[in-house]
């Protein structure tokens, strides 16, 4: 029994919820099961919108408290207008959000007080893929590569445990390290 | 589990489908030693008494061994009876084999963990031509064709197979999900040695954080070589083995590898060195007989700066690919209602969710130790203590004792 007072630490992220429903959904794995969704409209040249709110979860639509949308494009020198972030840098941005807020709940969880994270994200490319210049460079990234700076109450060790854990537990690291089966159909929109 | 009973004078019988000890007879490949020393297979009134504890096993002297055991303790064996199935009655269960049926009040499953190759689905997809061993089929490097050998998985199997196919002059390339790296001696001791000592492999099932995960947790990188050497990954790395992530599927001949290789590695080495720090820690406060050396510090596990994410079998000249992704055990024979979502036996240390019924021999089953040959004794002691309790019908029981090294070892993480 441990008869020290349990350590404070509050990095907003509120682990007894997360742990209930981990306990919760071991009982029912069908309610684990998400969809997640977008929708994407063209808007002119390279430049698209992507809305975002419903999804499905828990056995039940599920709805975000607002849509949020997110413009991409290109920049001036690809000749677009640069209305908005490129795909690849949402990538990165999907990519950062995902272990930060995994090295947030893990540190929690691991009674690791955080002062401040800052990951900084570069992903090396060589667009004569997308170009289609040479068809043995792949159109993707070739390496992703991800520096977190944290100020924490924990050694360099417990830091780099953190971190260790939170890219094991996260979806989107795991979407971007692992091949996975994507499917695209089409229809005909008729005109009247 | 038949020695204890026999202690309490219950009635009992050992059925076996082939002779004692027949998985390390007829499913082993062989080079293989045990990874425990021969001091550490201590089993009920019964110990190593020859003249290399410290050495391991080979497999006719781990047979030897068990063949021995059987007769010190008279177990009353029924060898070459398989159990074809068993059933629950109300008076207990009902076990029919190919030479007969047997009615019991209590019944022990003891048959294993590793009885099936668990190999991926997408073992179909390989090329034609390419052949697909378990490591159950595999016995020995020249079995195997000339050219390339995929290793599938860098647990204690794989590893092993790596290094001796990769010594064999076959090119070997070995594809790595988690594992737990370990060096086979520390400060001048085995590991296994530190991990006895240091209450390690006592740790109670009730003592980790994630049962569920310390159940499946991959073996140690460990082999018993005469030579004691190290088969992590930077052993096999001076060895010449190619390293890739963990395989994640195959398409069109092509197998593609994880690309999270990198943070696989360094979550070992952090595993390895709690373990290890931890192993300082209780030398500094502890006399060791005969004296230590001095604390080690391992090299991290060298990475391949930009590992292939592909291999195509037919240009990478892959001849042979060994599936040592890990066992799991056979249960077709079971016709009680004991088995969870994801076929694995519900129980509570070894006491099944079924009157009567006992499991052994399973990782972690009560204790660290429990799939060794060292950890079958305490399980046995505390489940036929349980079972003579249950056929008597008084209170059953366990004694819920902290092992003493309970508390540092909560944050291990393996």
């Amino acid at each position: 029994m441990s008869t020290e007072t349990e350590k404070q630490v509050q990095n907003g992220v509120n682990v007894d919820a997360l742990l209930g429903a981990r306990d919760a959904l071991s009982k029912a794995p069908e309610a684990a099961k998400f969809n997640w969704k977008a929708s994407c409209k063209w808007m002119n040249g390279t430049h698209s919108q992507t809305s975002i709110q419903g999804f499905y979860g828990l056995g039940s639509q599920q709805s975000h408290k607002t849509e949020f949308t997110f413009d991409t494009d290109h920049p001036e020198i690809f000749a677009s207008e640069d209305k908005g972030a490129t795909p690849v840098e949402m990538v990165l941005a999907g990519l950062a959000g995902c272990l930060t807020a995994g090295v947030a709940s893990i540190a929690q969880l691991r009674k690791i007080q955080l002062r401040s994270v800052k990951a900084t994200l570069e992903g090396a490319m060589d667009i004569q893929g997308i170009l289609g210049i040479d068809s043995d460079v792949r159109n993707g990234f070739n390496d992703i590569k991800v520096n977190f700076e944290i100020d924490a109450d924990a050694s360099k060790d417990d830091l780099e445990a953190l971190v260790a854990q939170s890219q094991k537990r996260s979806a989107v690291y795991d979407v971007i390290t692992n091949p996975t089966n994507v499917s695209v159909s089409v229809a005909k929109k008729s005109m009247n | 589990m038949s020695r204890c009973l026999t202690e309490r004078s219950i009635d009992h019988v050992v059925l076996e489908r082939g002779e004692v000890a027949n998985s390390w007879k007829t499913e082993r490949w062989d080079s293989l030693r045990l990874l425990t020393p021969n001091w550490q297979s201590r089993l009920p009134g019964y110990r190593y008494k020859g003249d290399d504890p410290d050495g391991y096993r080979t497999m006719p002297e781990t047979i030897a061994f068990l063949e021995r055991y059987a007769q010190v303790i008279s177990a009353p064996l029924r060898a070459n009876t398989t159990v074809t199935r068993v059933r629950r009655t109300d008076e207990g269960y009902t076990v029919t084999t190919d030479l007969g049926e047997w009615r019991s009040r209590a019944l022990v499953l003891a048959s294993g963990a590793c009885n099936i190759p668990s190999v991926p689905a997408f073992a179909q997809a390989l090329p034609h031509g390419i052949a697909a061993l378990t490591p159950m089929q595999y016995r020995n490097p020249g079995q195997l064709e000339q050219g390339g050998v995929l290793v599938v998985g860098a647990s204690a199997t794989g590893v092993q197979l790596a290094d001796e196919i990769q010594r064999s002059g076959r090119e070997v390339t070995l594809a790595v999900g988690e594992h737990i790296r370990m060096p086979r001696r520390y400060r001048g001791r085995d590991i296994l040695w530190w991990m006895d000592t240091v209450g390690v492999q006592d740790q109670g099932y009730l003592e980790v954080d994630d049962l569920n995960r310390a159940r499946n947790v991959p073996s140690l990188q460990l082999a018993g070589y005469p030579d004691s050497r190290d088969v992590d990954l930077n052993a096999l790395t001076t060895l010449g083995v190619k390293l890739v992530g963990r395989l994640a599927g195959i398409r069109d001949g092509v197998a593609q590898f994880s690309g999270a290789f990198a943070n696989l590695a360094a979550l070992s080495d952090l595993k390895m060195n709690r373990l290890l720090r931890l192993i300082d820690d209780w030398a500094a406060r502890n006399e060791v007989p005969g004296g230590v050396e001095p604390p080690q510090h391992f090299e991290r596990t060298r990475v391949p700066a930009t590992p292939p994410l592909t291999l195509d079998f037919e240009r990478a000249g892959i001849r042979t690919v060994i599936w040592a992704t890990g066992f799991r055990p056979d249960y077709s024979w079971l016709d009680v209602p004991v088995l969870d979502r994801k076929g694995r036996i519900r129980h509570d240390g070894g006491v099944v969710d079924s009157p009567g019924l006992y499991l052994m021999g399973m990782q972690f089953l009560r204790r660290r130790k429990s799939a060794l040959i060292d950890g079958a004794g305490d399980d046995a002691r505390e489940l036929s203590a349980h079972l003579a309790s249950y056929l008597d019908g008084s209170q059953v029981h366990f004694a819920r004792e902290r092992s003493a090294a309970a508390g540092a070892l909560a944050s291990l993480g393996f």
